[in-house]
């Protein structure tokens, strides 16, 4: 199966449940790639269970069960011949709250590089990483110290160069700003504009200016009556904001719920 | 390599397309982790297993050797016989005397701690501030983890002598004293539980009695206590059972005679102190007066078991759904 | 309301606090009594212990004359029993936890494992020994040693070190193993990775505390080693030994006073290390928390 017209990433009649629980009806969505896209919704509507089905994190939760197809480089990443600890490792992840591991800089940024066997030089692609994620200068001279010694923006920059080092095609973010203040968050909008030029972006956020700020193209969820959440709409960032097709995705844009 | 299989268009950017082709070969990852991973699975299951076998070992080494015993004495005399005498003639297997002194013990120990365990509970969980609680809980984290030869010198060397003032004809060698200290020594095994099955009751519930007008005491010993039931009778049980395993203390203070009685001021042996004697005696491996050990240490490991068995089923079964 | 009542209510209402009252104190005198109790015990053993400290106390061995006894042996003892002990059972312990907080499934088998475990930690030490003796002295022919000594104490010890290790690791928080996973580390490489140095300090408090158990021991060690009097040193595991609470217990049971100022000598020093212990894992568990919340 071969991928066209720049698609990194696709969903396919996903659903998601969580025992008898249904959390996510039947989700289409496909990603362009070296675009960034924005999932938004009311909370509830599973918006970050969507997120998490693209690495398979959600394998990590026992009562968790996943049905559909998620198709990334011409295979369907829920195959059985698919190791997903590998495949973790091409797709990252940044979470809501910076978590670095409590050790030093340089060792948070090396850790996927060793646990993925890299056979390059490491304090270079160390280095490299930083630099992609604009932390390079505030911590070229301490790259020993703590990694809990920075502050929130650092530790989410240093989230994001963790998981570029390990080079993925994909990154997924859990509403990377929304821990942060606003000069932080601002500076992760940038990043990620930046970043975008070489890496597919899916970004969840709560924030609507956020995700016209910073998104070439948007997905609006919403949760139906039985708490599962579904697809209401897909399409370019500045269409959806400001000529949705859908009335519902209207109402939550210009605010009358949310 | 199929470029096809990355799905990337061949008119992207060169650059990051060759970047990407060659990630397999700066990422690999050995076969060699996976066979660590199974590896170390199975050294971890049988390091857990460890445990099962240490029970089946002592249940195997005690029921073999005890077979042994049970070969040449009966089970019905061993059980219900009233006289201790494996190694004085005239021989006599009956075990009640040791039985009775390990019960008598733990009875006057369960009288000093328990009432004490509770009170001193009550106090830390319902009524001390916090600057007092950082005071008291490593007091009796101090208390707990004194040993017990201890423990059973300070009941030889204070708490005899000084019983011996108030009665004149206790011996020297007597259940009381080591009862006593016994109580002492498992006070903060029933405050620790018992507090923290306490603490775990919510603060609403208080807060209803409170509004109601109740005094501290009745939110305390009415609301709360009830409550923390099964956690307290478990706590109860489960330092019963500590007490009766216990050995140095009532090897040092309480003697070394066997004998069926319920007055706190004479000696007795319990089953505990009876095995050491042996231990440390000369009778020959395999001879029956050596297999008594194993009799005696199989029914107090019965016993035990029994009453943990208990203090967590009590747990499991009468837990207040919170 | 009459008044008649609310006289009664009023009347009623002080009683119900004066005995409130009253039972503050009878719950604080609880308390009193308690640690009353641990307060004569220590005075007791400093009064009649101290004039039996003195370096040769230390030094010597133990004799029939107390002013030449001393713990020498004992001490020794000790030190090996502490030593062997812990190798045997902190990679066993902390595999072991490792498996039921990792990856034992949440199913029968594992209930089983977990009863076992509290049930083991409430048999009498004793029982203990008596194992010890059958598998370790007889059936692996390692006779009356050090060897046999140390691995019966491991198996009593073992549910301490497993719960303290198990506690350790479930409290490491659960973003760090999802940013592991995230990375593309499979279970092992997130344990050995993260998991396990996060909980390093509660395990090796867990250890000590594990430690101090153990060398408090006396009934296991009588019933493997037999000997309460001994007057040379260990110089291999393969040697016979005793420990301080065994000469402690073998002094107490002399009726001359001399020698129960020994014991309360030899008590003082085994509560010194005790406490040092204590005092160590405590430091420990407080510096390295604060440096992962730095």
């Amino acid at each position: 199966m071969t991928n066209n017209e720049g698609i990194a990433l696709e969903a396919r009649s996903l659903s998601v449940w969580y025992g008898e629980f249904l959390a996510l009806r039947n989700i289409h969505l496909a990603f362009k790639r070296n675009k960034v896209t924005a999932l938004i919704g009311p909370s509830g509507c599973g918006k970050s269970t969507l997120l998490r089905c693209f690495n398979r994190m959600n394998d990590l939760i026992p009562s968790a069960k996943v049905e559909g197809q998620v198709i990334f480089e011409g295979r369907d990443l829920y195959s059985s011949k698919i190791d997903p600890t590998e495949m973790r490792s091409r797709i990252g992840m940044v979470f809501q709250k910076p978590n670095p591991f409590p050790k030093s800089i340089s060792a948070n940024v090396g850790f996927g590089l060793r646990i993925n066997g890299y056979t390059g030089d490491v304090k270079e692609a160390i280095e490299r990483s930083l630099r992609q994620a604009a932390l390079w200068n505030e911590v070229k001279d301490r790259l020993n110290d703590g990694a809990l010694t920075l502050s929130g923006g650092q530790q989410q920059r240093l989230c994001i160069a963790r998981a570029l080092a390990v080079e993925p095609e994909i990154i997924l973010m859990d509403e990377p700003a929304s821990a942060l203040d606003p000069m932080a968050t601002l500076a992760i909008e940038d990043l990620i504009r930046n970043l975008s030029e070489h890496y597919t972006i899916v970004i969840v956020t709560h924030n609507m200016q956020q995700a016209a700020r910073v998104s070439d193209e948007t997905a609006f969820l919403m949760v139906h009556e039985d708490r599962s959440g579904y697809l209401v709409e897909h399409g370019a960032t500045q269409r959806i904001f400001t000529n949705p097709e859908d009335e519902r995705t209207e109402a939550y844009i210009t605010g009358r719920f949310s | 390599m199929d470029i096809r299989q990355f799905g990337i268009e061949s008119n992207r950017n060169s650059q990051t397309y060759m970047d990407r082709l060659n990630r397999e070969l700066r990422f690999k990852r050995s076969d060699f982790i996976a066979h660590e991973a199974r590896f170390v699975r199975w050294v971890f299951l049988i390091c857990a297993l460890v445990s099962i076998l240490t029970t089946v070992g002592i249940v195997i080494s005690l029921i073999i050797q005890a077979y042994g015993f049970f070969d040449t004495v009966s089970i019905w005399e061993f059980l219900t016989g009233l006289r201790w005498s494996p190694l004085l003639k005239p021989k006599s297997y009956g075990v009640l005397p040791l039985v009775s002194g390990t019960l008598l013990i733990s009875v006057i120990a369960a009288f000093v701690a328990l009432p004490i365990g509770l009170g001193t509970a009550i106090f830390l969980s319902e009524y001390a501030p916090n600057k007092v609680r950082r005071v008291i809980k490593p007091t009796l984290e101090i208390l707990a983890g004194i040993p017990t030869v201890v423990y059973g010198y300070f009941a030889l060397t204070f708490v005899t002598p000084v019983l011996q003032i108030v009665f004149p004809d206790m011996l020297v060698f007597n259940a009381l004293s080591a009862g006593l200290v016994m109580g002492i020594m498992i006070i903060p095994m029933i405050s620790s539980l018992s507090e923290d099955a306490m603490m775990s009751v919510p603060q609403s519930l208080r807060q209803g009695a409170y509004a109601l007008g109740a005094t501290k005491l009745e939110v305390s010993l009415r609301v709360v206590v009830p409550s923390a039931l099964s956690g307290i009778v478990a706590a109860f049980i489960l330092a019963l059972s500590r007490a009766i395993g216990e050995t140095m203390l009532v090897t040092i203070a309480a003697g070394a005679t066997p004998r069926l009685t319920f007055n706190p001021l004479e000696g007795i042996q319990t089953m505990t102190a009876y095995i050491v004697q042996l231990s440390l005696g000369e009778a020959p491996h395999g001879s029956l007066e050596f297999n008594t050990i194993f009799a005696v240490a199989l029914l107090l490991f019965v016993m035990t078991l029994c009453m943990n068995v208990l203090g967590h089923w009590v747990v499991r079964r009468w837990r207040e759904e919170y | 309301m009459t008044n008649n009542r609310k006289d009664q209510f009023n009347q009623k209402l002080r009683l119900r606090k004066g005995i409130a009252k009253a039972f503050y104190f009878i719950f604080l005198l609880s308390i009193l009594i308690g640690i009353g109790g641990l307060l004569l015990l220590l005075i007791q053993v400093l009064i009649e212990g101290l004039p039996w400290l003195s370096l040769h106390f230390l030094t010597d061995y133990p004799s029939r004359h107390p002013e030449q006894a001393g713990l020498k042996s004992a001490l020794m003892g000790t030190i090996w029993i502490m030593t062997l002990t812990g190798l045997f059972t902190v990679p066993i312990g902390v595999s072991a936890a490792i498996y039921l907080e990792e990856y034992a499934p949440k199913n029968w088998s594992t209930q089983i494992l977990e009863i076992n475990l509290s049930n083991l930690a409430g048999v009498p030490s004793i029982v203990y020994g008596l194992l010890g003796l059958a598998v370790f002295v007889q059936l692996m022919s390692l006779g009356r040693t050090v060897l046999a000594g140390s691995l019966t104490l491991s198996l009593l010890v073992l549910p301490i070190v497993i719960l303290a290790s198990r506690e350790s690791i479930r409290a490491v928080p659960s973003y760090y193993k999802e940013a592991a996973f995230a990375l593309g580390a499979d279970k092992w490489q997130v344990i050995k990775g993260v998991v396990l140095p996060v909980a390093f300090p509660g395990i090796l408090t867990g250890t000590i505390l594990a430690m101090s158990r153990a060398i408090g021991e006396a009934a296991p060690v009588i019933a493997i080693s037999a000997l309460v009097y001994l007057t040379f040193v260990p110089s291999s595991p393969l040697d016979r030994f005793t420990v301080l609470p065994i000469q402690i217990f073998n002094w107490v049971s002399r009726p001359q006073e001399d020698f129960q100022g020994l014991a309360a000598a030899g008590i003082i020093v085994l509560l010194t290390i005790l406490l040092s212990m204590n005092a160590i894992a405590i430091y420990l568990r407080d510096k390295y928390q604060g440096k992962s919340a730095e």
